[in-house]
């Protein structure tokens, strides 16, 4: 991320001298626009016609608590990913909360149904492999919308297929139970998403935008610890 | 009569300094309040859980719209092209920028039911005309969100300008999308698809939890 402002500066300063108006030129933040906005319409459709109906469907048979339990049994494996990225990137005192969750709600949280570490007051964190290969210097790479994944990046993307390869759901041999876990597991994640999406909705004049400039930005926040440079000012 | 009129010259003091004590409200005290005291009603308002727009709508326009600079939010939100705009645009940029803020929060607010706020100690000199209240917003089996607002100081108290939610500030996202359109349709092209925006479908009623 770095090395890469430090290569595109020079040039965008000399172009904002020499042409004073490239402001037209192509999104440098989102060059596969026109392929990506092919993706995000295939992606509503989608998910209009399947996989929100299922996820609402899901939301009304079965009660708070249980899902609440869905939810925390799949967090407590995200948290065993927040470690080992708070690891890789250095940081033990993360990392040293993150498998102090993981194992307190793995045991007396009954396999993660229970979100015990909370209650005792060690906060829930996030962090992924994205963000890791970002501190260990490689740039975003080009904006990606994904049909039924989301938003994401050349980096973040290739962050989530690491997780995926080392998911435990992977390590289960019966294909039934990994296949149910995997959907459950999707499904859940879908769910949560219902309450928020409807935000989307009304907050953006143009949804494929306002999602693109969000995500970009939270990553940025995240990938600094909360703690940005200011942002280049516009052109 | 004498009596009524000092009866009520005694409580003048009292209605002032309460005035003059909320008009000075520090910043972050302030966004205490006001979280506290919407996140409480929500809490205790069946109707506004099962989200009852119109309950929902007045909640927001009777405690939080009121501690926001609309003008100035609408002002940055459009950027430099905000000085091409004649008064009269700008007015009108203003009340549907509003309305849309509005309608977004009246989708969202019930959702907040099971949310506890943190509020971050307040970094801030004396004579500090702008400040940055950090709170961190806490939901159950979910990492906490940061949620810092961005407040000046105005002749009727501290009003937020800008919300940053997770390091997304909601000024900027909008910038984005204001000047893409600004470009392309200008200035009134943006007043009519903020128009055409608020007079679509209300929001949709939030999923059940």
């Amino acid at each position: 991320m770095k090395s890469l402002n430090r290569t595109i500066a020079p040039a965008l300063a000399l172009c904002a001298v020499v042409l004073a108006g490239c402001a037209a030129a192509p999104s440098k933040v989102d060059p596969l626009e026109p392929w990506n906005r092919t993706m995000y319409s295939v992606h509503t459709a989608v998910d209009d016609a399947v996989i929100k109906p299922v996820a609402k469907t899901y939301v009304q048979v079965w009660p708070e608590p249980i899902r609440t339990a869905v939810s925390n049994f799949f967090g407590n494996i995200d948290d065993i990913f927040t470690g080992i990225n708070d690891a890789l990137q250095g940081d033990g005192n993360r990392a040293g909360d993150a498998f102090g969750r993981v194992l307190l709600n793995s045991t007396f949280g009954l396999a993660g149904i229970f979100d015990l570490a909370s209650m005792m007051g060690i906060t829930k964190d996030h962090n992924d492999f994205g963000l890791t290969f970002g501190k260990w210097g490689a740039p975003d790479g080009a904006y990606l919308f994904i049909p039924l994944f989301g938003p994401t990046t050349v980096r973040d993307g290739t962050g989530a297929v690491v997780r995926i390869y080392f998911s435990p759901t992977g390590y289960i041999s019966d294909i039934a139970v990994r296949n149910s876990l995997w959907g459950l597991n999707y499904l859940d994640t879908r769910a949560q998403l219902l309450q928020s999406e409807g935000v989307l909705d009304t907050a953006s004049i143009d949804r494929y935008r306002f999602l693109r400039n969000a995500y970009l930005r939270a990553r940025r926040y995240q990938l600094y610890n909360g703690k940005p440079p200011p942002e280049p000012e516009e052109e | 009569m004498l009596r009524r009129l000092l009866s009520t010259l005694i409580m003048l003091p009292l209605a002032l300094s309460a005035d003059l004590a909320l008009a000075q409200e520090a910043p972050d005290a302030l966004v205490k309040r006001v979280a506290e005291d919407v996140l409480t009603t929500i809490r205790s308002d069946k109707d506004l859980q099962a989200g009852n727009q119109a309950k929902v709508k007045q909640l927001i326009e009777t405690k939080l719209a009121p501690n926001f600079d609309f003008a100035r939010m609408t002002a940055l939100a459009v950027g430099r092209n905000w000085r091409n705009a004649n008064p009269e645009q700008q007015q009108q940029l203003t009340d549907q920028f509003r309305t849309l803020l509005v309608r977004t929060y009246s989708g969202a607010l019930t959702s907040y039911r099971d949310n506890t706020m943190d509020y971050k100690p307040l970094r801030m000199n004396a004579g500090d005309a702008e400040v940055i209240v950090r709170t961190e917003v806490r939901r159950p089996g979910q990492a906490p969100v940061q949620i810092d607002y961005n407040m000046t100081k105005t002749p009727e108290g501290w009003k937020a300008y800008d919300v940053v939610v997770a390091g997304v500030s909601l000024v900027t996202n909008y910038r984005d999308e204001f000047s893409d359109i600004v470009r392309t349709s200008g200035i009134d092209g943006l007043i009519k698809a903020l128009d055409t925006k608020n007079k679509g479908p209300a929001p949709p009623p939030p999923s059940p939890k």
